[in-house]
This record gives structure tokens, sequence and C-alpha cells, in this order.
């Protein structure tokens, strides 16, 4: 039972806990928690498989930006506590038994997969390849990717200066 | 059990520089309130703490017994999960940042085994702060909205607003030391320093520290950014419902990400634990600065505390000093030379830039939530970007 073993099993638990505990939850806030809860965990996983660049920006970008969107939209909308309903027949009947099917054959095939290579452990080798790729190969669809945002910038200040 | 010794010999580590760093933040969190409390009373022409125990200093352990005991009401309504998480989110995020922080050169030897001088030794430990600046918003936010009433939830949005707005330019102001040194490790920036005075980044990267430094005291909320806990304004900002405990660690959590902003400012811009002065053989007698401070103050303490006005000051202060004293005699021993330098510098110039915080906080009056937001984003974003720019012109021209 080394460290990292230990490790990844703690959070593969604190991950798989706040999924579950995302769907059980009536209050969306604390959904949004539970999900800022399960990416925290998935950015660990990535640290102990050597993806440190990757995990840095997990949290900086998804729990430390988009979900604090997530946080505000559901603060300023007043959103409720809903009500729990039953499942239904959809669900019960085909959706729960489909999500288990799939959930096995997935670990199935996972599990007698070859392992995959090893990930390049050297990680100021990985942001100066990522970042040598991002700016030669695919700088095309990066400079697109930074228009489209400021056009969904613009239009969102837009609509917000609109008086009724 | 040697076995399982050795298989979780780092791990131990860890817990112990863990044990060994949080004592002393802990404890400067506690007595920076005091300094505070001195600093802008003396700034304002009055005393300050002064008469729990001498000098105030007793003060920190009087309010944390207050905090203790006082009555902690939860207002009705209040969403209870998110009421009682919020506090301890802002506490721990404030505390987690110093494990990514280099507090001196090299590789120790603990227990036999050799390690870094910082809790953690990562690649990308610029990012990691970064990663945990931009989740302390949560704490802001969510205390505000779990309190279930206008003024915090009002106050909860503008400071998260702001430290959203203010966290951009701190990140891009720093994009300049980056390109200068290649890397994402705050302990290779500071190798990067090496030499003394003059290779330190506050010069090449001056607007940079500038942005930085107006950034850091607008994200950690404190005057003259802090109008989200004026009390003329908001009562209390987010942290208005909460009482003692609560409140208490909101507090230290300012504090703690004072000092977080502290020792990021030393690392970054001021060389972090290299000594200013060059690594020449003339300059062999700074080696014996810290024991000739620890000596120094003790002696200053000693004469003071003989003389105080109260027997208690007159019974306890020349034992502190004595202390003091013996600590000093301490760091001049070689064994102890070594090893303390690193950590010395790096308090030093945190403590210097802590007390230019509080002397913000007493002198300069609090900015109008929309002059802080015009400020952050039309002003420090663009000065921010134009640093990257130039540095990225300097850089590439002279390769």
């Amino acid at each position: 039972m080394s460290p990292d073993l230990i490790l990844f099993f703690l959070l593969a638990a604190v991950a798989l806990a706040g999924a579950i505990n995302l769907i059980v939850q009536t209050h969306p806030i604390h959904s949004a928690l539970s999900l800022i809860v399960v990416m925290v965990a998935l950015a660990g996983i990535y640290l102990l498989l050597g993806a440190e660049l990757l995990a840095a920006v997990q949290i900086i970008v998804y729990a430390g930006a988009i979900m604090v969107l997530f946080v505000f939209i559901i603060m300023l909308l007043n959103a409720g506590k809903e009500e729990r309903t039953s499942l239904s027949h959809a669900a019960s009947w085909l959706g729960v038994p489909l999500a288990v099917v799939l959930t096995v054959v997935i670990g199935w095939r996972m599990g007698h997969s070859a392992p995959s290579p090893a990930m390049g452990g050297n990680v100021s080798g990985v942001s100066r390849t990522l970042s040598e790729m991002l700016f030669t190969s695919y700088v095309f669809p990066f400079e697109l990717t930074s228009i489209l945002i400021l056009v969904a910038i613009l239009g969102a200040v837009a609509l917000a200066k609109r008086d009724f | 059990m040697s076995a399982f010794l050795n298989a979780y010999a780092d791990v131990l580590i860890a817990m112990v520089k863990v044990l060994a760093v949080v004592i002393v933040l802990l404890t400067t969190v506690a007595y920076l309130s005091w300094f505070e409390r001195k600093v802008v009373a003396h700034m304002q022409s009055r005393w300050g703490p002064e008469r729990v125990g001498p000098y105030g200093l007793i003060q920190p352990l009087a309010d944390g017994a207050k905090f203790l005991f006082k009555e902690d009401p939860t207002p009705a309504g209040v969403d209870r999960f998110v009421y009682f998480f919020a506090p301890f989110l802002a506490l721990s995020l404030a505390m987690t940042t110093i494990a990514v922080i280099p507090l001196g050169p090299g590789q120790l030897e603990i227990f036999g085994r050799r390690t870094w001088f910082s809790i953690a030794e990562v690649d990308l430990s610029l990012l990691v702060v970064f990663a945990i600046t931009a989740l302390s918003v949560y704490g802001v936010a969510l205390a505000g909205w779990a309190s279930n009433s206008k003024y915090p939830l009002l106050g909860g949005l503008r400071s998260s607003a702001q430290m959203l707005s203010y966290e951009i330019s701190m990140t891009m102001s720093v994009v300049g030391t980056v390109l200068m040194t290649n890397t994402f490790s705050l302990r290779q920036i500071v190798e990067a320093q090496r030499g003394g005075l003059s290779h330190w980044f506050l010069f090449p990267q001056f607007l940079g520290f500038l942005c930085f430094a107006i950034s850091a005291v607008a994200e950690t909320n404190r005057a003259p950014f802090d109008l989200v806990e004026a009390e003329q304004e908001l009562v209390g900002g987010f942290h208005t419902e909460y009482a003692s405990f609560k409140f208490a660690m909101f507090f230290m959590a300012e504090y703690g990400a004072m000092v977080t902003v502290s020792l990021m400012l030393s690392v970054l811009f001021f060389g972090g634990y290299f000594s200013p002065f060059p690594d020449a053989a003339r300059f062999h007698w700074t080696l014996y600065l810290p024991a000739v401070a620890g000596l120094a103050g003790g002696a200053l303490l000693l004469v003071n505390g003989i003389r105080y006005h109260t027997a208690l000051g007159r019974a306890v202060l020349p034992l502190v000093a004595l202390v003091l004293m013996g600590i000093g005699g301490l760091c001049a021993l070689p064994a102890v030379i070594g090893v303390i330098q690193g950590p010395f510098w790096l308090a030093t110039k945190a403590f210097v830039i802590l007390f230019i915080y509080v002397w913000l906080r007493g002198t300069l009056p609090r900015l109008r939530y929309d002059q802080l937001m015009n400020f952050g984003w039309k002003v420090l974003l663009p000065v921010s970007l134009a640093n990257v720019l130039a540095t990225s012109l300097v850089v590439a021209l002279g390769k």
C-alpha cells in the first residue's frame, strides 16, 4: 500500500462522494459546491498522474472561474430548494439499467486493455511542448477562439447595459 | 516498523514541516493584529493596546479567549451548511498557499533524509498560488450569500467582484517575471535573483511590481480597497452576521492572506531568501546579522523591561528579552548560522512589506466602489498588459 495508492483511493472516493451528492442534494448551491469538490479531487488525481499543468489549469479555470460563475448565477437568481420527486418511468425502466450497463462495459474494457505508455513526467517539458504546439501548429484555432470569447464578452456587456 | 517508516518517511517529514510552519504562521497572524493596532495607533497619535499585558502583548490571546467564549448566534433562515462552511474555507485556503513558497535555499537534512527547504516543492508553484487565490473568492461569496441578509449579500457580491477583477491584473503582472526566468517555479524565480540587491527583479520589473502590489492589496480586501468591510457603508460586509469564532476565522484568513502576499512579493521581486548583500568574502560579516538582530532586540527589550511601569511587566519582559538574546546567540553558532540565513532574510523582507501594508491602512482613505472597479479594469489591467508586451519585446530582442 504505497502512499500513492492510498491517495488515489482517497481522491477517487471524494470525487465519487461529490458526484453522488451533486445529484442527491435539493438546493442548487449545494450541488454546485459538490461539483467544485469533484473538480478539486480530479485535479488531485491529475497531479498523481504527473500532469501538473493540467491540475493547476483545472483549478484556476474550472473550479476558480467557471464554477464561480455558476455560483453567482445561482445566488443572484435566488434559486430555491427543489422538490424531491420520485423517478419518472423513463428513468427507472430505461435510464438506470442502461447507466449500470454502461458503467460495467466501460470498467470491463478499461480493466482488460493494455496499459497506456507512461506520461511524460518532465513537467516543464509539458508546459513548453504545449505552448510550442499552441503557438505554431494550432495558432489559427487559438486566435479564432480568442475572438469568439471576445464576441461573447461584448455581447454580455451589451445585454447588461440595455435599458428596459 | 522501519520498513513502514522508510516508505512513509516523506509523508512524516512533510508533516513535521507543516507543523513547524503552521505554528509560526498562526503566531504571526495573531501578533500581526497586535502589530497593526499599535502601528495604526501611533500613526494616529495614540497608544493602541497598552494595558492587556506589558505593551499590550497579551491582547491577541485575550481576543482569542473572548472569541472562544462569546455567544455564537446563528441567524434565522441561513443555509446551515454553507453558513458554517464558508469561514472554514476562507481560513484553510489562506493557510495553504505558504506550502509552496520556498523558505530557504537548497535542501535540508531532517532526521537524516534530504528534503527541500519548503513544505512542498512543486514545479508549477506560481500556478498553485494563483489557483488557491482563485478559490478564495468562494469564502467571501458564500459567506455573503448564506447570511440571508441584504448587507452581507451586497458586501459579499461586491467583494467577490473586486477579487475577481484584481485577480486578472495580479496574474498578468507576474507574466513579465515568468518571461524573464522561463519557469513557473517560485524556487527557480528566487534562484534567478541570486547575487545581491542589484539582481532583484524589483528593478527590471518595476511596473510589474507596482501592478502586483496594488492588485494584491485589493485582492486581500485591505485598505484602501476595503469598502466591502467598511462599517460606515455596509455594516460589516460579508461577515456582518458572523459572530465570535467564525468571525475570528475570517479575521485570521485576512491576516493570513496578507502574510502570503508579503511572502509572494518578497519571492517575486525582492530576492526571496537571498540576502541583499552579494556573496563576496568582504560581506562575510553579514552572516552574523540574525544573531546581532536577536541580541540587539533582546537588549533593547531588557533595558525597557526593567523600567516598565507595572510589576508584571518588570517580571516578564526581562525574561522574554533573555530568551530573545538566547535565540540571537544560537544564530551565531556554526551549526545554525547557515540554515538561518534564508528564513531570516525572507522574514525581514516580509516584515517590511507587512509594515507598508499596515501603513497604507493607517494613511490612505478608502476608494469608492466604482472608483475601485474603474481603476482595476481601466488602469491596472492595461498597465500590466503593457508590462507583458514590453518585457516580451526586450526578451525577444535580447536573444
